[in-house]
């Protein structure tokens, strides 16, 4: 008998058998792992010549200085860190297991539908030919490019109901403003740009932003006590110095507006025109078409209806669509196409009445080439599939919940439901600290603290994408949760304590702005 | 549908749950005249594998066989593999915006470097998380002048961007402040005289390209120094940020605001998008600088970390009194520059400037042996104008064989006699010597 | 919540303590409750003018803004300029560290439509229903 390693594996016999499930396992599966603190790249004290990219040698012997003037050039920037590939992919590799992802967890935030990610749209939008394309390539050999966009304007307008759509603007935001400028030039085309833009309390915060920025004073409407906003409300405001009319449909509150055909007729009927914020499309697809129901204008979020990633902040893209009367105003570029091929219309001569540009080139096009993926393995019975499952998982969570928590309103949530705190007053935890305790149990928290109608609001959007069973372990960890902030508060206020790091002094960072890295930092 | 987890018993249970008899129910509240009563009438339904035969034929229209020789605000570069794999992690690219830090350590964290590395090279105090693109970024500097000043009118030099400019002018447009343009001289630097002559005390800032739209090396220091004299504000627009490895940054020359894109950096050209728009300026700005910016602090625990902060600048709690209507940045553009800047680091990033400015002479050589002189006599960096006679002709000729040639001056300056032959052309680390020997033959036809 | 007795208050919750011709203006235990940490300050300078009801400046906590409204019309004679390195003064003393701003009044009539302390705390109690 002989056992050349020397080891000898035996089971620890100290362990004891535990019967029950581990009591540091939270309701979504999160629990203890390795993740690593890591520095600042400049913090690491580079060793000189330390490089990460294979570069070739100049092959002349051009000297800068003998064209530049010596007080235009620099040497080597010092405070730039020299560190190896493997440091590199070291550093982001460590810093990635840091976040969590729709690609960890479950990520039921409330407005901003943060559905599945497909990979291969990945893997399409860098196929050599889309990602090498140049934007100023001569329109010959960009056919490919051109063509994507045109077939993605065409089934984005088919899904909205509208005439047209402008791929160009970067994001939502950006989208609303090109339509709040549509809208106005519409107006100054007849003579009178007009005063107001009449926008609902439950609102996003870009409504009144963007309202603001084109020069309209901004009248808020107080929604009903079912979360709709009502005719009467609307007529009452209504006059011939309102411009336009801003409405998020479902809005944030997940509730359909029911009465949109009389508002818009209302609005109408006095000369106005009838934005809609597309944010929540999702609960719309193949069951209703925001053209249909009298809009004029609205924008897309691609990074949530068609599942563009988010990427920690961005970049979106926010195609917007208009009706008829709203086409000659569209921003450049356009896509046309002409006989077999594609054009692109960047002059203005060709469109007068055009609001101009609203970014340089042609939009993201890295977006569209995975909207359109999806749209194509969507089909029409997948755009429908994706509406109807996305209010089932909303309704769902909604069904199992509303006996702990507070539910503001009867009214029917479409894709997304909204709670409040109320039920948890007398224990003295708040959204937020709910909020960060369902992080020690593996989710992302749902949005909170908006819409601003609903007092502590949380915002639940599971989307389509997910399994009841996900859902159900969700609705445990809600259910944990207000159990716990009744028997032990003080330890749901605590939370979170799983991840790197615990709740963060964001006074302190407002106080005393520390916003790059210095030699000499110090922060903690 | 693999992105449709649900089973029809699960759908029966849920229904069951909820108390409605079947999915249409759930949208009871929508009134039946306005319920959709046909599919949407989009292409059928394509499995994976016929979704990508499709869209590599489509892939294929597009000729990238060569690196394209147009500049002119988007720049054809090497992206190291690296980038790519690590900006596919999960965690990175299906992340959210970093609302609870607390699970956004590393979203944060880089942001923090890019919002430093933007600093080092651009010479700033601070610097935002990024902007849509360059252009909004240069509409939004001059809006904050506006701000800042209290003065109404923004003088831009024409040898910025067109397109940057247009976007400008349609951002102006519902303010109502004026925009003045101010004529570039013979050797393609913006002409300080009339400058000089157009600024005022109405003027709350000048615009100028950092290198300019030909390409040029523009005078920062003189303008500056002018502007500030006016008491207005200096604000320089960068597309081409490799340039910055070779050039001192705008803050080391006075400028107030630099603003650009950093595609040049880890982002492929992707057809004009996306890309990381970068907003710099003096610490003294802090507050009215537009969009997100993050912030180092500490946990409970003492231990440092980062947040999303000064958020009452923004749209979601400002609303109408917002700095701007801006809600998301380029968050993954600007992780890609950054993961590229950390491969390049402090050596290689003056090594690829040296690169680009050693390719453009090679090209500015094998032009001029062909008979194609440079347009402009000023210093350039990567980026030059040659006089070609009909560039028009010349990008068609080239376009057949699968070359493009370079963009044609007049298509933006189609009113100035003196650049109606001229060829705006550029040349990277990825123009072999060779490639540019082929191009000058073939310009000359 | 603490409302002093010698002082006058507005619905916008502002307070205001009368010294002759002057008045001392800030905000209350309430507001600065409401707010949370404050981070932020903005205030007029020596010289300008304030009118009654309208804005004066801005108070800001991380995740809220709010508008400032002065109780009485004047000029601005004072203000507590280290507020904008120590804003927490606010949070932690409100009614005595925390004053904002100091008014000569332009018309000493108007401090009679102020609210009193019982009137302000009947008003805290109306709002919070």
């Amino acid at each position: 008998m002989s056992n050349p390693t020397g080891w000898k594996p035996s089971m620890e016999q100290a362990a004891g058998a535990q019967a029950g499930p581990r009591p540091d396992v939270g309701a979504g599966g999160a629990t203890r792992g390795i993740a690593y603190e890591e520095k600042l790249l400049f913090e690491r004290g580079s060793a000189g010549e330390r490089c990460g990219v294979s570069l070739p040698r100049p092959s002349g012997d051009f000297d800068p200085a003998r064209e530049l003037p010596a007080e235009l050039l620099r040497g080597e920037i010092g405070e730039l860190p020299a560190v190896s590939e493997l440091e590199v992919v070291r550093h982001f590799t460590r810093l990635s297991a840091w976040n969590h992802g729709i690609d960890t967890g479950f990520y039921p935030l409330g407005s901003c539908t943060m559905k599945y990610n497909p990979k291969s749209s990945e893997a399409l939008a860098r196929l050599p030919g889309f990602a090498n394309a140049h934007p100023l390539l001569p329109e010959e050999m960009a056919q490919g490019s051109l063509a994507l966009m045109y077939e993605l304007e065409r089934a984005l307008t088919e899904i909205s109901g509208f005439a047209a759509t402008t791929l160009a603007p970067a994001a939502g935001a950006q989208g609303e403003l090109a339509g709040v400028m549509m809208i106005r030039a519409w107006h100054v085309a007849r003579g009178n740009a007009r005063r107001k833009v009449l926008i609902p309390d439950t609102a996003h915060g870009t409504n009144p932003a963007t309202s603001a920025l084109n020069g309209y004073e901004v009248v808020q409407l107080a929604s009903g006590p079912d979360g709709r906003l009502h005719p009467e409300t609307v007529r009452a405001a209504m006059g011939e110095d309102v411009a336009a009319i801003m409405i998020t449909n479902p809005n944030t509150l997940g509730v359909f507006e029911s009465h949109i055909a009389e508002i818009a007729e209302i609005v109408h009927a006095k000369g106005g025109l009838v934005y809609g914020d597309g944010a929540n499309l999702n609960a719309l697809l193949g069951v209703a078409r925001p053209g249909d129901m009298g809009f004029d204008v609205m924008q897309f979020n691609l990074h949530k209806t068609f599942a563009t990633p988010h990427g920690g902040g961005g970049p979106g893209s926010g195609p917007v669509a208009v009706s008829e009367e709203l086409v000659p105003f569209l921003p450049l570029p356009i896509v046309v196409k002409e006989g077999a091929g594609y054009r692109l219309v960047t002059d203005p001569a060709e469109r007068p009445q055009s609001i101009g540009r609203v970014r340089e080139f042609h939009g993201n096009f890295g977006m569209f080439v995975r909207a359109l993926a999806l749209i194509r393995e969507y089909g029409p019975e997948g755009l429908a599939a994706t509406g109807r499952l996305a209010v089932l998982n909303a309704n769902y969570v909604r069904a199992k919940l509303k006996d702990v928590y507070d539910l503001p309103y009867e009214t029917d949530s479409l894709h997304e439901v909204v709670f409040t705190d109320k039920n948890l007053k007398p224990t003295g935890v708040t959204t937020m600290d709910v909020a960060k305790r369902l992080i020690d149990h593996g989710f992302h928290p749902p949005t909170v603290y908006f819409p601003l109608v609903v007092h502590g609001a949380l915002m639940i959007e599971p989307t389509e994408t997910e399994t009841k069973e996900t859902l159900d372990r969700f609705i445990e960890g809600m259910r944990q949760v207000a159990e716990q902030a009744r028997r032990d508060p003080e330890g749901v206020k605590a939370a979170p304590r799983n991840p790197v790091r615990a709740r963060l002094d964001e006074t302190r960072a407002a106080r005393k702005p520390v916003l790059r890295w210095r030699p000499g930092m110090q922060v903690g | 549908m693999r992105y449709h987890p649900h089973t029809p018993e699960e759908i029966r249970e849920m229904l069951s749950a909820v108390g409605a008899n079947s999915l249409d129910d759930l949208f009871r509240s929508i009134p039946a005249q306005l319920r959709l009563k046909r599919p949407l009438a989009v292409a059928p339904a394509q499995d994976e594998i016929a979704l990508f035969a499709d869209m590599r034929r489509l892939a294929d229209r597009n000729e990238v066989a060569h690196p394209p020789f147009i500049g002119a605000g988007a720049y054809p570069h090497h992206v190291p593999p690296v980038v790519d794999q690590l900006l596919l992690r999960g965690e990175f690219f299906t992340a959210y915006t970093p609302y609870q830090p607390e699970v956004s350590q590393g979203t944060l964290q880089a942001l923090f470097e890019w919002q430093t590395y933007v600093c080092l090279l651009t010479g700033m105090e601070v610097a935002n998380a990024s902007m849509y693109d360059g252009a909004s970024a240069t509409a939004e500097a001059a809006l904050m002048a506006t701000r800042l000043t209290g003065r109404r009118k923004i003088a831009v030099s024409d040898a910025v961007h067109p397109e940057y400019r247009r976007v400008l002018a349609t951002y102006l447009a519902s303010t109502g402040d004026e925009l003045v343009l101010i004529p570039h001289a013979d050797d393609g630097r913006t002409d300080l005289a009339a400058l000089g002559r157009a600024v005022d005390a109405s003027t709350a800032a000048v615009i100028l390209g950092y290198p300019n739209f030909f390409g040029v090396v523009e005078d920062v220091a003189q303008t500056a120094a002018l502007a500030k004299q006016a008491g207005a504000l200096t604000v320089t627009v960068t597309t081409e940020a490799v340039a910055l490895g070779l050039l001192r940054g705008p803050g080391e020359l006075g400028a107030d605001v630099a603003v650009g894109t950093f595609q040049s950096f880890g982002n492929p050209l992707q057809f004009g998008g996306p890309a990381p728009g970068f907003f710099a300026t003096r610490e003294a700005n802090i507050r009215q600088m537009p969009g997100r910016v993050c912030g180092a602090t500490v946990d409970k625990e003492g231990r440092r970390g980062f947040v999303l902060t000064l958020s009452t600048r923004e749209q979601h709690i400002r609303r109408e009194k917002a700095t701007s209507n801006i809600c998301t940045n380029a968050g993954l553009c600007a992780l890609a520059s950054t993961i590229h800047l950390a491969l390049l680091g402090r050596r290689g990033l003056a090594d690829l400037a040296r690169l680009n400015f050693d390719r453009a002479r090679h090209l500015r050589a094998a032009m001029q042996r062909a008979g194609f002189a440079p347009v402009f006599s000023a210093p350039a960096f990567n980026e030059m104008a040659f006089e070609v006679g009909d560039p028009e002709a010349v990008v068609a000729r080239l376009a057949k064989k699968g070359l493009a040639a370079g963009v044609p001056l007049a298509r933006w300056y189609g009113a100035d006699p003196k650049v109606k032959g001229a060829l705006l052309c550029v040349a990277t680390e990825l123009h072999s010597p060779e490639l540019i020997e082929l191009f000058a033959r073939e310009v000359r036809g | 919540m603490n409302v002093p007795e010698d002082l006058k208050y507005t619905k916008e919750h502002e307070w205001c303590r009368l010294k002759g011709n002057r008045a001392v203006i800030g905000i209350t235990d309430h507001a600065q409750d409401q707010l949370g940490d404050i981070v932020y300050v903005e205030f007029p300078e020596v010289g300008d003018p304030v009118k009654k009801g309208e804005s004066f400046g801005v108070v800001e906590s991380t995740k809220a803004v709010s508008e400032l409204f002065a109780p009485v019309s004047g000029k601005v004679v004072e203000v507590n300029d280290p507020l904008s390195d120590a804003p927490e003064s606010i949070n932690e003393d409100p009614y005595e560290e925390g004053w904002m701003i100091q008014v000569e009044l332009s018309d000493p009539k108007e401090v009679e439509s102020l609210l009193d302390a019982a009137g302000y705390q009947k008003f805290l109690q109306e709002e919070s229903e």
